[in-house]
């Protein structure tokens, strides 16, 4: 059996040299036009507590904070396929060690923050080579079981409060590097300046995360973690160390969670291990946003939250049956919508206001 | 240069590799054939890193292999297609390259993009570059799992029936695809039951048994053998 030969080989590494025949893209128009929206939207929100009362600030706190929990969690499990159900984890180790900065060692709290954030990826990283022993539903389950012992461990502290809790007195947080410029600049009494400021630290948070991991997403780092997920066995086999960016992941996401913890606690300014560890309050409401908005979307979490903040305004009054509401709709999306409100709107119209997929073309 | 020296695999009571002794020189094509259930994919899953043997060694170029993890064998050189195809589903076939090109392949993103369209090209894909993989019907994914394995940039490439269910111009044409390949000085070894594709790249075949290599030499020679008679024909022994 004869087969003629191509004389590819020559020409193949030629063409490669001289001018790029391939070229990639990612942006679209829309995707342009959406960035300085984007940033307009930033610019507004930052200006907002001139304008704004305080409890919508005290709202918008709310929404900034689970919005950041929610992409953590997206890149997490939607991109990651790591499937976390104890990321209250690191929202209670960050927040305990807010207060132990505070209170133990004297910190300033906004310098706590970052400190916070690193005390949870340090956890992290001894809990993931404890947990990625485990797979799917059962690393899952262990995540959260990780989380428990976390919370009873914390109300250990007698000088943290135990399992009841302590309070920061407004007298310790009057300090607060920021504050007093805040109430200059706004004509603010100092709880109402506080607010502010968290709201600022809030923001701040949110768009640094969001935008951090749109760049990881579209980063080499991004397609390497998008792989591991699809088929952790195949990715090996083509160079990638699947074992080594999940575990950076996991940190990376640990890092910022504990962060949020940090946040929404310096507001709060009162802690106890069960609301800090809630499994509810800062897992199960934040897979609600994800779910509902659109996994593996940037945008999915922003409409989620949205959504989530609409549905706690006006069904707060009408008490357990709000819970209800929130768990048919959940379950409606996943039945009939199953990439969520963005996911379905997105395939629909054909709009990604932050697109991911590398489009090949020729340049020509 | 890739060696095994007496590389054994069971798994509980089934002897999946016996003792397997093989060498590829740098820029030989092999063949492997052998029934079902012969060791044939335990063979590359041995070579590839993604099952370690009880016993024996796995040499490339001189450098023991064998307690390297998969990722670090493909750095080495070692690219793979899968039997079954496994692609990466979420991701554009064009992406699913790229992801290829710069961890196995060690390229930077923009020359990726260069070689990724190149082996595209070469496999035929490339009209479907930005369609997600899960959504390739299943030729598509046997195209995309050579052409992933490409991506790599392989010294040494293990193809794992990939010319099963092509038509006859297909099959010539992936035929003519390899040849390509190996004229560039890429080792091959290749798993095939199509034997007639397979005999029109390979210099040399290996018959695999029970985990044993039980005939091995010039494909017309092998072909002709009493092992291979009685494997295939039901010839007794």
């Amino acid at each position: 059996m004869s087969v003629e030969s191509i004389d590819m080989p020559a020409s193949r590494e030629q063409r490669a040299v001289e001018a790029p025949v391939w070229q990639v893209r990612v942006g679209t128009r829309l995707s342009r036009v959406a960035a300085v929206a984007g940033i307009a939207l930033v610019v507004v929100l930052a200006a907002l507590p001139a304008f704004a009362p305080r409890n919508l600030i005290q709202d918008l706190i709310f929404v900034l904070t689970m919005l950041t929990l929610a992409q953590l969690w997206n890149v997490l499990a939607g991109w990651g396929g790591l499937v976390s159900v104890g990321q209250q984890a690191f929202v209670g180790l960050g927040a305990y060690a807010l207060f132990a900065g505070i209170v133990m060692a004297g910190l300033d709290p906004v310098a706590a923050i970052p400190l916070a954030g690193l005390f949870a990826a340090v956890i992290a990283a001894v809990l993931g080579p404890l947990l990625f022993r485990l797979e799917g539903p059962y690393f899952a389950i262990g995540s959260w079981v990780a989380a428990e012992a976390l919370r009873l461990i914390c109300a250990q502290f007698k000088s943290l409060g135990g399992g009841t809790g302590m309070s920061i007195s407004p007298s310790e947080l009057s300090q607060m590097v920021g504050l007093k410029t805040v109430q200059a600049l706004l004509g603010l009494r100092p709880a109402a300046a506080r607010d502010v400021l968290v709201y600022w630290l809030a923001l701040l948070l949110a768009v640094l995360v969001t935008l951090g991991i749109y760049a990881f997403i579209r980063s080499r780092h991004g397609l390497a973690l998008a792989a591991s997920r699809d088929n952790a066995a195949a990715a090996r086999s083509v160079g990638v160390r699947t074992a080594r960016i999940r575990h950076m992941l996991w940190i990376a996401v640990a890092f910022a969670t504990g962060m949020v913890g940090a946040v929404v606690y310096l507001q709060k300014a009162r802690i106890s291990p069960d609301a800090a560890f809630s499994v509810t309050d800062w897992t199960a409401y934040v897979i609600f946003i994800v779910v509902i908005g659109g996994v593996r979307t940037i945008e999915g979490p922003m409409v989620g939250v949205l959504l989530l903040w609409g549905l706690v305004t006006y069904l707060a009054q009408y008490g357990s049956l709000y819970l209800v509401v929130l768990g048919t709709l959940a379950i409606l999306i996943m039945l009939f919508m199953p990439r969520g409100a963005w996911g379905a709107a997105a395939r629909r119209w054909q709009v990604q206001l932050f697109p991911t997929q590398r489009w090949l073309g020729r340049s020509r | 240069m890739l060696e095994l020296h007496s590389v054994s695999k069971t798994f509980g009571a089934i002897v999946v590799a016996d003792a397997i002794d093989l060498t590829l020189v740098s820029g030989e094509a092999l063949g492997v054939i052998g029934p079902n259930g012969a060791g044939k994919s335990t063979l590359f899953n041995l070579i590839t890193g993604l099952l370690r043997p009880d016993a024996g060694r796995i040499v490339l170029d001189g450098v023991d292999i064998t307690g390297l993890s998969p990722e670090a064998r493909c750095r080495a050189g070692i690219g793979r297609s899968f039997q079954i195809p496994q692609p990466f589903d979420h991701l554009s076939v064009f992406e699913n390259l790229a992801v290829a090109a710069q961890f196995g392949g060690g390229l930077s993103e923009t020359d990726a993009v260069q070689h990724c369209g190149l082996m595209l090209d070469l496999t035929g894909l490339e009209a479907k570059a930005n369609r997600l993989a899960g959504s390739l019907p299943l030729l598509d994914r046997k195209r995309l799992e050579l052409a992933r394995a490409l991506a790599t940039r392989p010294r040494t490439l293990l193809l794992d029936e990939i010319a099963g269910g092509l038509t006859d111009a297909e099959c010539h044409q992936l035929v003519e695809t390899i040849r390509t390949i190996h004229a560039e000085g890429v080792g091959i070894i290749w798993i095939e039951h199509v034997v007639h594709a397979l005999l029109a790249v390979v210099q040399r075949l290996v018959v695999l048994n029970f985990g044993k290599i039980v005939a091995q030499g010039v494909p017309s020679e092998v072909m002709r053998s009493r092992e291979v008679e009685t494997i295939y024909m039901g010839v007794p022994a």
